[in-house]
């Protein structure tokens, strides 16, 4: 179990690596001077020579490449060419927030996700098994950006109800610490809904299906021989294998889940990772493209990571194995 | 099963066939069922945020109303489905070459090749799709060619691993052995054999992977990353209605609620197989 989770670990930091590489090969291919990328338009031709004597550009590349590494993994990730400041910085305020909304989403998403997949493996087949389908599928098929966008259209233009941009009121810094508390939450309710309702169709999808997989299982037959009732042969048989591989698409769905969150949060004007990034794409603000770029790949195999060791934790026989 | 035809195609299958069958035709036949010029633009103010249904000053008819620039929205959402459904096609066509190759090559090379295309695929697995696109659309100036290849070098991965399970589990079969047996090259037991074997379950997730390459594309083009107003793709549609929610709502709904009938299409008709498979 250690070992797997030990091995699980090298092969994520393999891919931070190779995030980073990769980050190094485009900028390299891409069209124009990286150095004078990396400083904007408003560099002068002296700063540009001092970056390209920095990054070494007139060494070989595999100088160049070991220069890049040991850069990023020091933590220097350049100064943003908009802002001025530290692009590590930018990111340090930004992660927590990116974070805080993906687990939240994403406990969310679950927990009614298997609940809707187990209301329709309850009963395959029925009128209520056919319309959650269709929702589902729904769900499945809803571009975060434009449910964002419809939700901030109902509960912030029409109902008045909730703040539709950032994570906390121009006035959050004058409440108490309820009022504050209070205001967060409100804040969270629409981004979150937004990456809990796209995330939460391809779970239920998923459920029903893993559950549909069991169901012909001789362990069920035996369960209902032994004269338990159906509810407790759903839930302590029939959930409890499923949740197997539902648990193991939880680390294949976080890519998919920041490249959702990437967009909610530009919508939403969160000020996490996503937006940092898609900010910094518009405005060719090259280092912070490619600290954010490197800051969502650690927050990916963190997340999955963790994912693991849920899974393990589901199945006993990945705890023995290995 | 329930509610199928004799072609064992059940009511969703037909539903999904329907409306993609539907867009494809809205996006062929253009010109024909949208009269409008998608991009014309005559008197601004005369003509923008005209309601869905109205007839402007100048006899034109606006099923789906005008947008900021009096642009007819029906219009721009017929020739906006060229795009979407032209840029989902092909960039899944592409994924599933480049799947189907690095599916088929790391399955059936043993030893550092093999090992190296599964490290691949599963390294391109890990990352987040939509930070790669943002990356590339922020070092190379955004196009439609771009984001057709970028979507398809992004996407092939599902693909390249459900061929390398079916290739290993077709590779212990008899009807394998035998062709090897028989002499039979390399290259026909991979064209004539194992990828005609694969064909199902790759048509399966391009169906589903059509899907979602249209809604990364338009989602990057309401980032402002991919096509470029004002040729119309319904993402920068979206953006486009985005400052005009509370006025003017069909702007911005209109090509939403194409993304999603033609997504669910492209949902039902994969399940749809999926199932026909299980069930072989």
């Amino acid at each position: 179990m250690l070992r797997q989770l030990v091995l699980r670990a090298l092969a994520g930091i393999a891919v931070v690596w190779g995030v980073v590489t990769l980050v190094f090969l485009l900028l390299h291919a891409a069209p124009g001077d990286p150095a004078a990328l990396l400083l904007g338009p408003n560099a002068t031709p002296a700063q540009i020579a001092a970056q390209r004597d920095e990054l070494g550009l007139d060494r070989p590349l595999a100088a160049q490449y070991a220069a890049w590494i040991a850069r990023f993994a020091r933590g220097d990730w350049g100064t943003s060419i908009v802002t001025g400041r530290p692009a590590r910085a930018m990111l340090a305020e930004a992660w927590p927030a990116t974070a805080r909304l993906v687990a939240v989403s994403l406990s969310l998403s679950y927990l009614l996700g298997l609940a809707l997949g187990m209301l329709q493996a309850a009963r395959p087949g029925s009128r209520s098994d056919t319309l959650l389908s269709i929702v589902s599928v729904t769900l499945f098929a809803l571009p975060g950006y434009w449910l964002g966008l419809m939700l901030v259209m109902l509960f912030t233009y029409e109902l008045r109800l909730l703040p539709a941009f950032g994570a906390a009121g121009l006035d959050a810094e004058f409440l108490s610490p309820r009022g504050r508390a209070i205001d967060s939450v409100r804040h969270l309710i629409l981004p979150a809904a937004t990456l809990t309702l796209i995330g939460l169709g391809g779970i239920a999808r998923f459920v029903r299906g893993a559950m549909a997989d069991v169901a012909g299982s001789l362990f069920l037959t035996v369960a209902r021989a032994k004269g338990l009732s159906s509810r407790t042969v759903l839930v302590r048989h029939a959930l409890r294998n499923a949740l197997v591989p539902v648990l193991a698409l939880l680390g294949l769905s976080l890519p998919a889940l920041f490249s959702g969150a990437v967009f909610v949060e530009a919508i939403f004007a969160w000020p996490g990772v996503g937006r940092i990034l898609v900010d910094a794409v518009v405005a060719r603000d090259y280092p912070v493209v490619l600290a954010a770029t490197g800051v969502s790949a650690t927050l990916v195999v963190v997340g999955g990571l963790m994912a693991d060791a849920l899974s393990a934790w589901a199945d006993p026989r990945m705890r023995h194995a290995g | 099963m329930r509610g199928e035809n004799r072609l064992g195609w059940d009511g969703r299958a037909m539903m999904g066939a329907a409306l993609l069958a539907g867009a494809v035709g809205v996006a062929l036949f253009a010109p024909v069922v949208a009269p409008l010029d998608p991009v014309l633009q005559r008197d601004v103010v005369a003509t923008r945020f005209l309601p869905p249904g109205t007839t402007d000053a100048f006899g034109a008819f606006h099923l789906l109303g005008t947008d900021r620039l009096g642009r007819d929205v029906w219009s721009r959402l017929a020739y906006g489905a060229r795009v979407s459904l032209g840029v989902g096609a092909l960039a899944v066509l592409l994924s599933v070459i480049i799947g189907v190759i690095v599916g088929t090559v790391s399955a059936l090379a043993r030893g550092p090749i093999g090992t190296a295309l599964v490290a691949a695929t599963d390294f391109a697995l890990a990352v987040p799709r939509v930070v790669l696109l943002l990356l590339l659309a922020a070092l190379w100036s955004p196009s439609i060619t771009l984001v057709v290849l970028v979507l398809g070098f992004t996407g092939w991965m599902t693909v390249a691993r459900l061929v390398y399970a079916e290739a290993r589990a077709l590779m212990g079969r008899p009807f394998l052995e035998a062709a090897l047996a028989l002499g039979a090259s390399r290259r026909r037991l991979l064209t004539r054999h194992l990828v005609p074997n694969v064909a199902t379950p790759v048509i399966v997730a391009a169906a589903l992977g059509v899907g979602n390459a249209i809604l990364l594309e338009a989602g990057l083009s309401f980032l402002g990353m991919g096509v470029q107003p004002p040729a119309p793709s319904w993402g920068n549609m979206i953006a486009a209605g985005r400052d005009a929610l509370v006025n003017a709502p069909w702007v911005a709904i209109a090509p939403g609620a194409a993304l999603v009938l033609v997504v669910v299409a492209c949902t039902l008709l994969g399940d749809a197989l999926q199932d026909r498979i299980a069930r072989r």
